[in-house]
């Protein structure tokens, strides 16, 4: 079914913006039948964009369209929905999965497509008064699930289905489809156990020699690697790279995905001064002298740490944070950086041992983790970060008003009432220090932009004076000059007072200019801690799922 | 300035409150006395008062309007009963403490000159635990239930009054004012709180004027007992409890991560909610005269809630201002409308304005909620 020279599939140029951002830029490739294509990127390099305008997403039309053409066999298309993508014979497996629960395995694969048996009904009005053929239906997603070389009854409802199988149904549904000649696979071993990924691998290639291309997302550049013939890397909107498989190492490939220039950044300025500046190459061997020199003991110890956050599960995490430290967490989004945080704090579900300053703290309280001085400013900031419906000096003040009994007038546990004088005093405070453009202290929280809403946020976590302050994307959603005033004020807090702070961030090079040491989280467990100072792409290598050994038996 | 005092007040009050105002203009030329529509409207207030009150601690927790008021009337309902069951006893127990501690003069308070107001005291008294009680179980419910609270209330305060249908007859009340006369048990429908505490708020410091122009009667301590309970709820709103309360329905994860007990403080609204529709309703009978039974209750829910509604509150935000504003509002139209529309028109169509009013404001509010959930 494939034509010798035109390819099934050539991107021309494709470019998007949205709203004035542009996440995409002159994206060129061709993509031949039976080819396995890796796509590899950072979150928010551009992948998802590029994935929706492939396959006719309605964000794309509605906010605009897109730049540069799509040919498919040689003739131009231009997809305004799915289903024109669908009918060229695209196929796409969604990082969520879009089963329905209460369907079985077959019903999901064959659904709307389902064999029918002919009846004198459907004469006489049409084919949706037609019995279905279970038989058929049965053999054909058998058939589809085969191919996978899995082994899943046809019956089985998918809500009781693990996660792994979900995923080989939601392939086998593209199977299934007759005409399908390319599919799209979004981090579709993200949710798969090693040996489930790689029957899936062998599976894929399988349908490659068939003729089918594939391209496959992933973070696992090890998978990728053994998977895929050619490899796309795309940073920041732009195609970096094109070449066959073979011609990259894995650590050249998580250069290219992190390296930047560093002028580009506007708050990429090197390792800022910082009292305990780590030269040393090693982070474990400066710790260590640190530890001689200053008699530090830890500020914060987690022992074999999981959290039960969705989306964002914590396996088993352990590490130290020093007393003064500016400590980084990063990874990429689902890996479970944010949960380390969230779990501390007691937002969710946790277990494992977390000792502040030598005494274990309670899990699971946020009420306790406030009462031993840690603040905690949330990565959901209009979610659990802020009272939008509030004014600013309730914003600022109820925390500490309600675990510390600040800004209370009367007798403790008789009777309390607020004392909005201090209240609005405090909040006028930060107003000031932090620059927040506001019109005064009553101002609804919910009013301000983004990056003033970070101010109040952080002046939140600040009045409760706190030992250690754990940040979540303290950067996520502000524009550049608010982004580096965020950061300022976390460095110059740290270096006045003294606070521990832990930064989790997904971006790298914003933790590598404020942290002093970085821990990169990968599948719910730290993939390594490195000094900031170290090159890009040891953080790259991290994320991608390479630990340290490995790295060393590739490049032997 | 206009434009702002507007968009303060809000178009829906200020075509209500014109509304009012051209009803009390017409009512003259059709025949309806101004001063006495003012008095009744006055007395309806101080008399729904209360009642409205009680949607303020569940409204501020994010537990949506009351729908379950009548759970608290219950609670009302039998501190009301009860204090006139037991009335003999709980003075006879007073008097004794005063022949006891030999102080005579409270022996003469307790049993003339304080009869009454004691005997609408002990209403309230015994009212509180049981509103306490029924409120802690209806908190209970209601925090299994986040999201649909009002939907749940709804059928709460249903079923309960239906409940009750059945506990009236077989509580084994006995004071003859009270039991139907051929049984000698079961209470009946209506029971008189004449001789009881008939008019105890109402009438205390009243001004009543009575002369040929003029016929105005202001029940002054009935709305002082109402302002003094906005006042206590407006305090209350104020400490560290209320403060963390309205911070739960503002945001119940903020609140969460700001070490907040969400539940207990849904709880405590709910509790409190009940006391003040205990309280609301025996308010209410003092001044209506009447204690009404088995489905007195059932459909009291409505108008406290088009009130606070209609005085601006929405379904996750109100304050005292929109309970006085709204139950102001709200009982005006509902004692001018009739009397001057059926003037007018010569028709009994007070009823169903009552109900276009009170349901379309109700369905407005609701509406209204939609549009601002994030």
């Amino acid at each position: 079914m494939s034509e010798n020279n035109t390819p099934l599939l050539r991107l021309d140029h494709i470019g998007k913006e949205f709203y004035g951002n542009r996440v995409l830029s002159d994206i060129s490739f061709d993509i031949n039948a039976g080819e396995i294509i890796g796509l590899v990127g950072e979150n928010g390099a551009g992948k998802s964009t590029l994935l929706n305008i492939l396959f006719g997403m309605p964000v794309i039309s509605s906010t605009g369209g897109h730049e540069g053409a799509l040919f498919v066999d040689g003739k131009k298309v231009n997809f305004t929905s799915p289903n024109q993508a669908l009918a060229q014979g695209i196929g796409m497996v969604h990082q969520e999965f879009s089963l329905i629960p209460g369907f079985t395995a077959t019903e999901n694969i064959l659904l709307n497509r389902e064999v029918l048996n002919g009846s004198s009904l459907s004469y006489l009005f049409s084919d949706r008064v037609s019995t279905l053929n279970r038989e058929e239906m049965n053999a054909r997603a058998s058939a589809a699930i085969n191919t996978l070389g899995v082994n899943i009854n046809p019956d089985m409802i998918v809500s009781e289905m693990p996660v792994g199988y979900k995923q080989f149904i939601e392939i086998a549904r593209e199977i299934d489809r007759k005409n399908t000649r390319l599919l799209f696979l979004d981090e579709p071993t993200a949710v798969l156990a090693e040996s489930e990924a790689e029957i899936l691998i062998t599976a894929l290639k399988k349908l490659a020699r068939s003729g089918i291309a594939i391209v496959f997302i992933s973070h696992r550049l090890s998978e990728v690697k053994e998977l895929c013939s050619r490899i796309l890397v795309l940073r920041d909107g732009k195609l970096i790279t094109d070449q066959p498989a073979e011609s990259l190492s894995a650590r050249q490939i998580a250069s290219l995905m992190v390296g930047r220039e560093s002028e580009k950044k506007v708050d990429l300025q090197k390792l800022p001064e910082e009292p305990e500046d780590i030269e040393s190459e090693n982070a474990s061997d400066s710790l260590t002298q640190q530890k001689k020199k200053k008699k530090i003991r830890p500020a914060l110890k987690v022992e074999h740490l999981w959290v039960d956050m969705p989306g964002e599960t914590v396996r088993d995490v352990s590490f130290e944070v020093m007393k003064g430290e500016i400590f980084g967490i990063g990874g990429l989004a689902g890996h479970g950086k944010l949960g380390i945080p969230n779990g501390i704090m007691g937002l969710y579900p946790a277990g494992g041992r977390v000792r502040l300053f030598g005494r274990s703290l309670t899990l699971n309280k946020p009420r306790k983790a406030l009462g031993r001085k840690m603040a905690f400013v949330s990565e959901d900031r209009r979610g659990v970060g802020l009272l939008l419906d509030e004014p600013l000096d309730w914003n600022i003040t109820f925390t500490a008003m309600q675990t510390q009994g600040r800004f209370l007038l009367g007798i403790p546990y008789i009777f309390q009432m607020r004392n909005e004088h201090a209240m609005r005093k405090e909040a006028r405070k930060y107003i000031d220090s932090l620059n927040i453009k506001c019109t005064g202290p009553s101002q609804l929280a919910g009013e301000l932009s983004g990056g003033n809403q970070q101010k109040v946020c952080l002046a939140k976590a600040f009045v409760l004076r706190p030992n250690i302050l754990l940040i979540c994307e303290p950067t996520r959603g502000i524009d550049i000059g608010a982004k580096s005033l965020v950061l300022d004020t976390l460095k110059e807090y740290n270096r006045e007072n003294g606070t521990t702070i832990i930064i989790t961030s997904s971006e790298l090079e914003e933790l590598r200019s404020v942290c002093n040491r970085v821990a990169i989280v990968d599948e719910g467990k730290i993939a390594g801690i490195l000094p900031a100072s170290s090159p890009a792409e040891d953080f790259g290598m991290l994320m991608m799922g390479q630990t340290h050994q490995e790295e060393g038996e590739e490049s032997a | 300035m206009i434009k702002r005092f507007i968009q303060n007040a809000g178009w829906p009050r200020i075509i209500i409150a014109l509304f009012l105002l051209a009803l009390f203009i017409a009512a003259p030329f059709v025949g309806v006395r101004v001063d006495t529509s003012l008095s009744n409207t006055l007395v309806r207030f101080g008399m729904n008062g209360v009642m409205v009150l009680a949607m303020i601690p569940m409204v501020q927790a994010g537990c949506g309007l009351n729908f379950g008021l009548p759970l608290g009337i219950i609670a009302g309902l039998l501190g009301a009963t009860l204090s006139i069951e037991w009335n003999t006893e709980i003075l006879a127990w007073l008097s004794g403490l005063g022949t006891q501690y030999k102080i005579s003069w409270l022996n003469d308070i307790f049993v003339t000159a304080w009869r009454e107001p004691l005997g609408f005291a002990s209403a309230i008294i015994i009212a509180i635990p049981i509103a306490a009680i029924l409120g802690w179980f209806y908190g209970k419910l209601l925090n299994r239930v986040k999201g649909d609270e009002m939907m749940i209330a709804t059928y709460v305060g249903f079923s309960s009054v239906s409940f009750m249908c059945i506990a009236w007859l077989l509580l084994p009340y006995k004071h003859p004012t009270m039991v139907w006369g051929y049984a000698g048990k079961g209470l009946r429908t209506t029971i008189s709180v004449e001789g009881y505490w008939l008019h105890v708020l109402s009438d205390s410091l009243a001004l009543n004027i009575k002369t040929d122009d003029i016929h105005l009667y202001i029940p002054t301590g009935m709305l002082i007992f109402f302002a003094v309970m906005a006042v206590l709820v407006w305090i209350f709103m104020r400490t560290k409890t209320g403060t963390a309360m309205t911070a739960v329905g503002s945001n119940p994860e903020f609140a969460r991560a700001s070490g907040v007990n969400v539940d207990r403080m849904r709880t405590i609204s709910v509790m409190l909610s009940t006391i003040l529709g205990a309280i609301g309703i025996i308010v209410y009978e003092q001044s209506f005269g009447f204690i009404q039974l088995y489905m007195g209750p059932f459909y009291m829910a409505l108008p406290a809630v088009a009130s606070i509604l209609l005085g601006g509150a929405s379904v996750n935000k109100a304050g005292i201002l929109n309970v006085i504003v709204g139950t102001f509002l709200f009982q005006g139209i509902l004692t001018m409308t009739p009397s001057v529309i059926n003037s007018y028109l010569q028709t009994d169509m007070s009823e169903v304005i009552r109900l276009i009013v009170s349901n379309g404001m109700i369905l407005y509010a609701l509406t209204r909620k939609v549009r601002a959930g994030r």
